[in-house]
């Protein structure tokens, strides 16, 4: 198998990514909350990274906001994945009152304003990962599930799937055998962006005080700790940006790889 | 130029102060005759009110549930709002005197429990109605009221019977209080028609503008009021209070000219903003205190050697420069500063010490589980940021001090004044009397720390009536020291006013009590072309 | 009646009654949420007496149920009441705010969408090539930059290196079609930045999976010119899930750009909601919340008539 050089770019990067957050207590050069330098210092050899709004060395930030956000990101992402790709090939491939049962759920939850359901949940529900993971899961299932079941709806009236269905298959071999291969590309380019989604949506959530506690920090949350040194060029808070943005770009690469992947499985040309 | 001479300045060259005068009191603040004189008479052209223009100020602290009710009013924005359209009785002038307003005379018998405010004649409010005594003790009644939902429900409560004659309003108070005057300027209390009981939030006062446009957390728009009694305010023809919450929006809006002043200029972006030709930064030392508040009734803070070993532990310096970034100065755990009359500055500063604080922490007992301190972005600026400095010096001294982050929504409901040990912040009172019978007598509503000390109150009471001075200093001094080493406020630093203006703005004049020159701003300053 | 007629019919007989069921969750919600108006209102100056007051005025001390029907009851009849914290008109306040949210949410949508739906054609069209690349590249990063930054970006931008724009953006009634297009400019870019490679990206993917069916490579052979493929042939059965995600970000545009609107000190909807959930004002939450509710609900309709009436196969169902 031949992997592409872009493909491979993503897979090395990514896999750093998650080695320096594995490792974090070995590689950070300085404790997370010990404030060493002065406030906002550039780059130097002591601070490689520079420090941040009040002296901590930024690097050593990065490296530890690494495992929690990856971890979290990885996670609620997964869940929201399996959960809403499943009820809604489930939806479109059922039919009748599941498929109105779960679209009205779902639109209920989606039409609630999500600020109002965040802020409601994560104060009535005691505040730690596990929680956060859930929350974050659930709640970005519902757009899967629109997606998965648009996708799923315009395969179930396949000629394929409708002689699966004449063959007697059972529900779990339509959905995995025959809907999920086909609607695969639309989903993992979706899973891409969701992950993306699941960082930016942390850092809202530690911003209104109901994400990551202290002293630890996601890079959603340290680009918000640092945010008002960006308009004099600070480069404090372009820091966890720039590792935000280098990994969103990494994970879809491997993404679009696998795609590519997965397209050429179903027997098409090229690939 | 100390901001200081720049109002002595201002004052002399709008004629209110005879040239005789400034060089004199310019000499006491250290300035030459001969200096002096020259600055007159460059000041005078260049300090010249210029009338006209439209004057917009960006503000932090509106939302769009606020309403012109005054005795609703609590952030900066309907603050300012009310100040603009509105005028108390009384105001806090430069240096903390009194200044007045509605009122022109403010006399007391000799034990002062009865205070007598003669009303200003041709006052007119902005429907054309005039100002009257009776209008006085209507508003100030709606504010006392059972019914009343006012925030300054506490501060008139001691007042027993009111009554206008004429254009006196006599006021008897249950004990005597020498303060009562500055009880009197307190921004709620914005004197309306009729006491403002008909439509409390109709906006209309006597102040130098009038609203002609109102949307909330978002923009208040004004034109002159054109009979206002005071011809040496209400220099623009139009002025705009704008709601801009968003601290480096409302920066970018001053140094592209979309506003003419802003309140809060974050401290950590000072020394950048100092590169800006067109924007001077204006610094007031007030009486504003960030703190950490431990209540001293729930375990472990009821323990005092828990609390000083907390104490000892925060590094003060360390706060005021990256928190304030050095824009402000380190607190000593009790809420007075130099910017009350009657401070003691003799009291020793509070240090930094982990070997002390250790030793405390071990004399207290306590069991090493974790201390929570709970906090919230909102608590105040840089409140997550200090939290996490406080934790990292008092690990450094073997205290288990773990922060917990808390939403901002409902963060005054159901943290503040409610856990064990929190973040929050005083905005500080024009005396120390208000600041300690507001938040340290065993029986104040708002006693946050839940000290309670009987002595404490004794001394608190008699300093209220004590009309000699020396003597009202000394005990306000035992009071600070008893605070400062049994009660339950850590407070690591007072922060200062730091505040824009465009240099076109004239007319500015440092005043500590309150954001924008005490919420005068847009009256008193002008455009110049 | 005709099939199509009768399945709008009962799509919206259906929205309205989830909309029902949305008064009663954000009603719910908002009723769980710690702490009361009263409390919001005088925060840290109240006293229990002043909390007592506020309360019996506001009418708080009556019972959930009587306060839920009460309201429902005059929303039903078009009366949406006075907010709790400053007694304002709701319907007066929200209708100016709905104008501006429309307003903001149109400029980015129209730029937006056929920017985001031609890139990933072309993307598409260049599977895997230099253009394909650099457009995925580029959409990702902007992406995956907090709004919030990329917002800053813009104003450092735009305001102060080339002062061309402003940075505060609220726009009032009286003001001029093309002094409101000005005005709301930065915000206009931040939002279409956000959402561009959602939808560039989900199109992209739609048409390469369309593109393995044996049709296309018939309509290759037929000669035609690949846009002309994408465009005729795959375009129309990858629609379904284009639209998904183009009504996922158009709602988007309406109910979620909170953080722009702090940001730019915009005057509209989302600052009002989050203003007042933060008072515990119920009124107007549940009022903006339906709003938010029916916008969602009425895309949603759309996008699956959409998806009907250009996949021949759902539109006659077997």
């Amino acid at each position: 198998m031949r992997i592409p050089l872009s493909a491979l770019i993503g897979l090395v990067m990514t896999g750093l990514f998650v080695l320096s957050a594995l490792f974090a207590p070995w590689i950070a050069p300085y404790p997370i909350d010990a404030a060493v330098g002065q406030v906002w210092e550039g780059p130097s050899a002591q601070y490689w990274l520079g420090t941040d709004t009040i002296g901590r060395d930024i690097l050593s930030r990065l490296i530890y906001g690494g495992s929690v956000t990856i971890f979290v990101a990885l996670v609620s992402s997964l869940l929201s994945f399996g959960m809403g790709a499943f009820f809604g090939f489930l939806a479109a491939t059922r039919g009748g009152w599941i498929d109105t049962g779960l679209s009205r759920i779902v639109d209920l939850m989606m039409a609630v304003p999500s600020l109002i359901v965040a802020l409601v949940v994560l104060s009535v529900l005691p505040l730690n990962l596990t929680v956060l993971i859930l929350v974050m899961g659930v709640l970005d299932s519902t757009r899967v599930f629109r997606l998965s079941r648009a996708v799923a709806a315009d395969i179930a009236v396949m000629d394929y799937v409708e002689a699966a269905k004449l063959r007697g298959e059972g529900q779990g071999w339509i959905i995995f055998r025959e809907i999920l291969p086909n609607a695969m590309s639309p989903l993992v380019a979706e899973f891409g962006m969701r992950f993306i989604f699941a960082v930016l949506f942390i850092s809202t959530l530690s911003f209104l005080g109901l994400g990551i506690q202290p002293p630890l920090s996601d890079w959603g949350g340290m680009v918000r700790e640092n945010k008002d040194g960006l308009v004099y060029g600070k480069a404090a808070a372009l820091m966890p940006a720039l590792a935000i943005a280098v990994l969103a770009i990494s994970v879809n690469l491997v993404a679009d790889w696998i795609l590519q992947r997965t397209s050429s499985l179903k027997g098409g040309r090229g690939g | 130029m100390s901001s200081e001479l720049n109002h002595l300045l201002s004052l002399a060259s709008a004629g209110k102060m005879s040239r005789r005068d400034f060089v004199g009191r310019a000499g006491a603040l250290g300035v030459s005759t001969a200096v002096a004189g020259t600055m007159l008479s460059t000041a005078a052209f260049a300090d010249t009110p210029v009338k006209g223009g439209l004057l917009r100020a960006g503000m932090q602290g509106g939302e769009s549930t606020n309403t012109l009710d005054p005795a609703l009013a609590a952030s900066d924005v309907p603050f300012m709002i009310n100040s603009t359209w509105g005028e108390t009785l009384v105001d806090v002038e430069l240096n903390g005197t009194l200044g007045l307003r509605v009122a022109e005379e403010v006399s007391s018998n000799a034990d002062a429990t009865q205070w007598m405010f003669k009303i200003r004649k041709g006052v007119e409010y902005h429907n054309g109605a005039t100002l009257t005594a009776e209008d006085v003790v209507a508003t100030l009644k709606r504010h006392t009221d059972d019914k009343a939902q006012s925030g300054a429900q506490g501060i008139v409560k001691g007042i027993t019977d009111m009554k206008a004659e004429g254009d006196m309003v006599t006021l008897t108070l249950a004990a005597g209080n020498a303060d009562l005057p500055f009880l009197m300027a307190d921004y709620h209390l914005v004197i309306q028609p009729g006491g403002g009981v008909d439509n409390p939030a109709a906006g209309i006062g006597s102040g130098a503008y009038k609203i002609v446009e109102h949307e909330p957390g978002v923009r208040a728009a004004f034109e002159k009021h054109a009979n206002y009694w005071d011809s040496s305010r209400g220099h623009a023809d139009q002025v705009e209070i704008l709601t801009i919450n968003d601290n480096t929006a409302r920066t970018a809006a001053i140094q592209a000219g979309q506003i003419h002043l802003m309140n809060r200029i974050d401290p950590k972006i000072v020394e950048l903003l100092k590169g800006n030709t067109d924007v001077a930064i204006e610094r007031a030392a007030g009486p504003g205190h960030y703190v950490f508040i431990m209540r001293c009734n729930a375990a472990p803070f009821d323990n005092n050697d828990l609390r000083m070993a907390l104490k000892m532990s925060v590094n003060r310096q360390e706060m005021v420069d990256k928190i304030l970034g050095g824009m402000g100065s380190r607190g000593n755990d009790f809420p007075i500063n130099a910017a009350y009359p009657l401070f003691d500055d003799s009291i020793a500063q509070r240090e930094y010490d982990a070997a002390a604080a250790a030793d405390f922490y071990k004399k207290s007992g306590h069991d090493g589980s974790p201390i929570l301190l709970q906090v919230a972005p909102g608590a105040f600026p840089g409140a997550v940021e200090a939290a996490q400095l406080f934790q990292a010096s008092a690990n450094a001294a073997g205290i288990p001090l773990q922060v917990k982050l808390e939403p901002d929504d409902g963060y005054w409901s159901n943290v503040w004044n409610v856990s064990p040990f929190c973040a929050s912040y005083w905005g500080g009172r024009p005396v120390q009397d208000q600041m300690y019978s507001t938040a340290y007598l065993s029986t104040a509503e708002w006693n946050d720390t839940a000290f309670k000390d009987a002595h404490f109150d004794e001394v608190m009471i008699a300093a209220r009536g004590e009309l000699d001075q020396t003597k009202r200093k000394g005990m306000y001094s035992e009071m600070a020291n008893i605070l400062r080493d049994t009660g339950g406020l850590i407070c690591p630093m007072f922060n200062d006013w730091v505040e824009g203006r465009r240099n076109e703005v004239g007319g500015w004049i440092a005043n500590p009590a309150g954001t924008l020159m005490n919420g005068k701003a847009m009256s008193m300053c002008w455009l110049n072309a | 009646m005709h099939p199509l007629i009768k399945l709008v019919a009962q799509r919206i007989a259906l929205g309205l009654i989830l909309l029902l069921a949305v008064s009663v969750v954000i009603f719910l919600g908002v009723e769980m949420l710690p702490g009361d108006t009263a409390q919001a209102i005088l925060g840290q100056s109240a006293t229990a007496e002043s909390l007592a007051n506020l309360r019996e005025s506001l009418g708080l001390n009556q019972s959930a149920t009587t306060r839920y029907f009460n309201w429902l009851g005059h929303a039903l009849q078009g009366d949406l009441g006075k907010a709790l914290t400053n007694q304002q008109d709701i319907a007066h306040a929200i209708g100016q705010r709905l104008g501006n949210t429309l307003f903001l949410a149109a400029c980015a949508g129209i730029i937006a969408v056929p920017m985001a739906i031609t890139l990933g054609l072309i993307a598409a069209r260049y599977n895997g090539r230099w253009p394909d690349k650099a457009i995925s590249g580029v959409t990702l990063a902007m992406i995956s930059l907090p709004e919030f930054v990329a917002a800053y970006f813009v104003i450092f931008l735009l305001t102060q290196v080339i002062p061309i724009l402003q940075p505060v953006s609220m726009v009032f009634p009286g003001m001029g079609l093309f002094e409101k297009l000005h005005a709301v400019a930065l915000p206009v870019i931040v939002l279409v930045m956000v959402v561009l490679a959602h939808m560039m990206r989900m199109t992209r993917a739609a048409i390469l999976n369309v593109m393995q069916s044996a049709y296309i490579e018939t309509a290759e052979l037929k000669g035609l010119s690949p846009m002309q493929v994408i465009w005729r042939h795959a375009m129309p059965n990858a629609v379904a899930p284009i639209i998904s995600v183009v009504v996922i970000n158009l709602a988007y545009l309406v109910v979620g750009v909170v953080v722009v609107e702090v940001v730019f000190s915009y005057n509209a909807l989302g600052q009002y909601l989050v203003d007042h959930v933060a008072k515990r004002d119920l009124p107007v939450v549940q009022a903006v919340g339906i709003i938010f509710a029916a916008v969602y609900i009425g895309l949603n309709i759309l996008a699956d008539l959409i998806g009907i009436i250009a996949n021949p196969r759902l539109r006659h169902p077997k």
